[in-house]
């Protein structure tokens, strides 16, 4: 992605809208970006008024709202819209469990994560007052598009004035071959695992050599557990405040009986979760 | 180099471990005899298994001070097997089961490469226990009528045991010599083994209880043969039947039931018990060992799978690690698998050589063995010991225990499960926590600082605690983990145990393993393994139990001359002055521990609002200054977290100090000040230690270092940092 200059976001007339929506503008403003609005539902007055109303009390637009009304079927006037209007980052708010401190997606906008084309931010905490964004994990597995990925997630530090950034190496534990089974066997594992350690470090610092990231301290970290899922852990663990991750490859329905990646952490948001696409 | 100098050890080892194996073979003989003759096996079958088992085991195992041979928990499972199998016919049922035996090795193996072989972390501690106590139970019963010269005694282990008190009355009135004889050196035998260990004698203790029955019993015989013009009393069929050629007759196993239902479930019960009893055994065994070392569990289940079927196809019994054997070895210097290889040769030469002395042991002598081990197993202290964790683990431990009586082992330990998951649902009111989380991988490792931290999210318990294990086998015993379960809902009693041996194994290996994140949670006794489920927030728990953690803290404020109140309510006024709060509310402060204006203390409070909000538990130390401050906040350089407080400020150097001013971010409203108040000395201090995140207010200090809770180490370095760096302000 690396570029953002339209923002989608999907307004549903829910307690949550106005938390939201100012999100969304104090993002846009910071990427000096162009906020564009989907209602999926017949556009009247009484609607137009409250949104007017939450504007009126919103930051001020850099570029004025755009919005857009039409009736359908959410899932896919949302990932119609995201095509047609070039969209470079959806905007999900996320739903919270009773009582449970968790937080999970709704199935519509588990949908579109899974099928969009563009870059989706899951907010578990839009607040109308602006929360600072002080630690960012990204994940650096080994694949094409975590460069792209991490690039994107220097991009929001620069913007989101984030000083601070983790990248994640997770190391799945079929790649650490030997088993622990005695003392001999132990001393060879902690071996291979910083050998493995030094070698993801390697690789994420060749990433980060052709990016100019300023004074942001970025750190790495490896962690040896299951993919997807540890990440979010992590974040947990660390009380990140935004979570980048590689989108998925591609999702089956086998992946959803057995969730792996993404969907881990769709099921259970640790923070707000940016996806790259 | 490293080679030759194991090698030569080695060798040096060999003396002591040949005497060792020497004392081992001396109980090996009468246990091997006892077991088999419990299980209702020809008494030459238990020692083919510790033949077998000591050479087999030994070349190719992967532990380092384990006996192995016949086993007390395999008894009651290949007494059924025999009766039931057999039909009536005890030497059919024999071969059948040693059909059963061989398979059960097999499929020891296929555990041992699929590194399941410790099928224990699946099952639940307590009932485990309440299966033990079973077996125990079913020992006693048989045997108890066996000791008192009675062969005749049938029927279940409940109708067993009612026949207890009338076959003692018989016992007393019966006018048959040869049973009476019989049954009295039955009692003098259990008496030397109740007793023997309270007799501190040197020359006494050197010979072990079990052989000390065998020599007398011997001698007595002798006295008979030879001086006295009485014929023994003892009848021929209640003495020990050897096969007079002991080398031309080995039983082969009669496949012919391997497709009926009760040969499987025999399949699986000796399995069962195999690993559940080999598994435990090891684990007590590396607890003995001076060398510290780590057994390989699945190599060593490997290896006792192959003996059992090598044994099994000779006509042995099964091979398991024992317990009571290894310690004997361990006590004697054994000091490495040779003294398990020597013990299975001074077997064979015993039975070679003094066969005919081994059939003058009366069999009610050896019965009197096997009533001390299965009273051992299902003593009152255990049941106290269960009921000590917690009353829910004793309907656990009870509910196995009466189940495998009643029916079989099987369904004891399944019904174990069932029970043991019902309680944790109830306990939680909440079976969702379980369903939708037990597949998730619950557990997160990585290392920090050089140390290892591990979290656990969700739930933890028997269910998947194999996932916790997998994690924690892999940091080596000699570094510092951290185990923290404050995202856990609930923690049960098996993964409790676990961790204390965790703490054990890293303490004895001068590492240091702590759990932390427990501190809120409710538990119902005191015992240190009771199981756990964390409060919801906010509600402080007025008293409680205290965690392990507590206590620990509880231990070093005395040593550190602090006083600690785990359940304060303690308000520090000053601490929403810090700016490290002007965002974060305080819930709430406990673990308090103060001493001249300083406290330390662990807080819980919040960021964020509404559904934004999220708790946060952190341990930090707070000064209360005499004297005027300027107010400022320290940092290591780099660190951002917390620099949104003072944004704005700029990094103040200090003059003439420039390696101070590289490392940390020093920042505030009036430089003047600060720079008046960093002295020479203060920044000496700074530069010496670890760097933490200071703040300052115009009276009182705060010093934190990570945003969650310290372990017990952590809160010793950060007390002293605080106390010195405290003095020097003082002074200065």
């Amino acid at each position: 992605m690396q570029k953002i200059h339209k923002i989608l976001i999907g307004i549903a007339f829910s307690p949550n809208l106005e938390p939201n929506l100012f999100e969304a503008i104090r993002i846009a403003n910071m990427f000096n970006a162009e906020l564009i609005g989907v209602h999926v539902g017949k556009k009247n007055a009484r609607k137009e008024e409250s949104l007017a109303k939450i504007l009126e009390q919103a930051d001020a637009l850099n570029t004025p709202l755009k919005t857009i009304w039409q009736e359908g079927e959410p899932v896919d006037v949302i990932l119609k819209t995201t095509v047609d209007e070039h969209i470079d980052l959806l905007i999900l708010g996320a739903l919270k469990k009773e009582k449970l401190l968790k937080y999970y997606v709704g199935s519509i906008a588990r949908k579109i994560t899974r099928k969009a084309t563009c870059s989706i931010l899951l907010l578990i905490k839009p607040s109308i007052i602006r929360q600072f964004c002080k630690h960012i994990v990204v994940n650096g597995l080994k694949d094409d598009k975590t460069e792209e990925t991490i690039k994107t997630s220097v991009l929001f530090a620069k913007h989101l004035l984030c000083k601070k950034m983790t990248i994640v190496e997770e190391i799945s534990q079929s790649e650490l071959q030997v088993k622990v089974n005695d003392d001999k066997s132990l001393r060879k594992s902690t071996i291979l695992k910083e050998r493995l350690k030094n070698r993801e470090d390697q690789r994420v610092k060749n990433i980060l050599k052709d990016i100019s990231y300023d004074d942001i301290s970025i750190k790495t970290q490896s962690i040896f557990g299951t993919r997807g899922y540890s990440i979010g852990h992590y974040a947990k663990v660390k009380r990140a405040d935004l979570l980048v991750m590689n989108a998925p490859n591609k999702v089956g329905i086998l992946d959803r009986i057995f969730p792996h990646d993404i969907e881990y952490i769709l099921s259970e948001l640790p923070t707000d979760v940016l996806i790259v696409k | 180099m490293q080679k030759k100098s194991t090698f030569k050890t080695f060798l040096g080892e060999i003396p002591q471990n040949l005497f060792s194996g020497f004392v081992v073979s001396l109980i090996a003989l009468p246990l091997g005899l006892g077991l088999a003759l419990a299980s209702g096996a020809p008494p030459i079958s238990g020692i083919i298994a510790a033949i077998v088992g000591g050479i087999v085991v030994s070349l190719i195992g992967g532990s380092n001070v384990t006996i192995t041979g016949p086993g007390n928990g395999l008894v009651v499972v290949i007494l059924s097997a025999i009766t039931i199998l057999g039909d009536g016919d005890v030497y059919q049922g024999y071969l059948f089961t040693l059909a059963a035996i061989v398979i059960s090795g097999i499929l020891l193996i296929l555990l041992g490469f699929l590194r399941m072989g410790a099928l224990g972390d699946f099952f639940p501690a307590s009932a485990i226990q309440g299966m033990l106590a079973a077996i125990g139970i079913g020992i006693f019963a048989k045997q108890i009528h066996v000791m008192l010269g009675n062969l005749d005694a049938k029927g279940s282990i409940i109708e067993l045991l009612i026949q207890v008190p009338e076959g003692i009355i018989n016992f007393i009135k019966t006018d048959n010599l040869s049973m009476f004889y019989a049954g009295l050196i039955g009692v003098f035998s259990l008496l030397i083994m109740v007793f023997y260990s309270k007799i501190r004698n040197r020359y006494f203790q050197l010979i072990p209880a079990p052989m000390w029955i065998v020599v007398l019993s011997v001698g007595l015989y002798s006295y008979f043969d030879m001086f006295s013009s009485t014929a023994y009393p003892i009848h021929k069929d209640l003495l020990i039947d050897l096969p007079s050629d002991v080398l031309g007759s080995f039983a082969f196993p009669d496949f012919g039931k391997i497709t009926q239902f009760d040969f499987i479930s025999a399949v699986i019960s000796i399995t069962l018990i195999a690993s559940i009893e080999s598994l435990l055994s090891i684990k007590a065994v590396d607890k003995l060992d001076h060398l510290k070392r780590r057994s390989n569990v699945n190599k060593d289940i490997r290896a006792l799978g192959l003996a059992t079927v090598i044994s099994g196809f000779l006509g042995g019994l099964n091979v398991v690690t024992v317990i009571a054997r290894s310690s004997v070895n361990v006590n004697n210097k054994g000091s490495n698998r040779s003294a398990n290889f020597f013990h299975a040769l001074f077997l064979v030469a015993f039975i070679l050589l003094f066969a005919t002395e081994l059939r003058k042991i009366p069999l009610s002598a050896l019965a009197a063995i096997l009533v001390f081990t299965g009273y051992k197993l299902a003593s009152p202290e255990n049941i106290k010991k269960v009921f000590s964790i917690g009353s829910e683990q004793l309907i656990i431990f009870l509910a196995t225990l009466l189940v495998t009586i009643a029916t079989s082992l099987i369904y004891g330990i399944l019904v174990g499960i069932i029970i043991t998951f019902v309680i944790h649902v109830i306990i939680n009111k909440d079976i969702f926590l379980f369903i939708k989380n037990i597949l998730k991988p619950n557990v997160l490792m990585f290392t920090e600082d050089e140390k290892y931290y591990v979290s656990v999210k969700n739930f933890s318990s028997f269910l998947n605690y194999t996932k916790l294990k997998s994690k924690l086998d892999q940091i080596p015993e000699t570094e510092e983990a951290i185990v923290d379960f404050s995202l856990c809902d609930f923690v049960d009693h098996s993964v409790m145990e676990n961790m204390n041996n965790y703490t054990e194994i890293f303490e004895r290996k001068g590492g240091h393993f702590e759990v932390i994140g427990l501190d809120d949670s409710k538990s119902g006794s005191e015992h240190p393994f009771a199981l756990r489920k964390i409060l919801p927030k906010q509600r402080i728990p007025k008293e409680g139990v205290l965690t392990k953690r507590q206590k620990s803290i509880q231990k070093i404020s005395e040593e550190m001359r602090y006083s600690y109140d785990a359940f304060s309510d303690l308000k520090i006024e000053e601490l929403p002055s810090f700016g490290y709060f002007k965002t974060r509310k305080v819930d709430k402060i406990s673990n308090v521990l103060t001493k001249n204006d300083c406290s330390i203390f662990d807080v819980q409070f919040s960021e964020g609002e509404m559904i934004a909000k999220q708790v946060i538990k952190a341990t930090m130390f707070h000064i209360q200054t005499k004297k005027k401050l300027p107010k400022f906040t320290l940092d290591k350089e780099g660190v951002f977290e917390y620099l949104l407080h003072f944004a704005g400020y700029k990094d103040i150097d200090i003059n003439e100090h420039p390696d101070f001013n590289r490392r940390f971010y020093l920042s505030g409203k009036s430089e003047e000040k600060i720079r008046a108040f960093f002295t020479d000395e203060l920044i000496l201090f700074f530069e010496s230690n670890k760097q933490y995140h200071i703040e300052a207010t115009n009276t009182g200090l705060l010093i934190l270092s990570n945003e969650r809770l310290a372990s017990v180490k952590e809160i010793k370095a950060l007390a002293y940092f605080g106390a010195s760096l405290q003095k020097i302000i003082e002074k200065c």
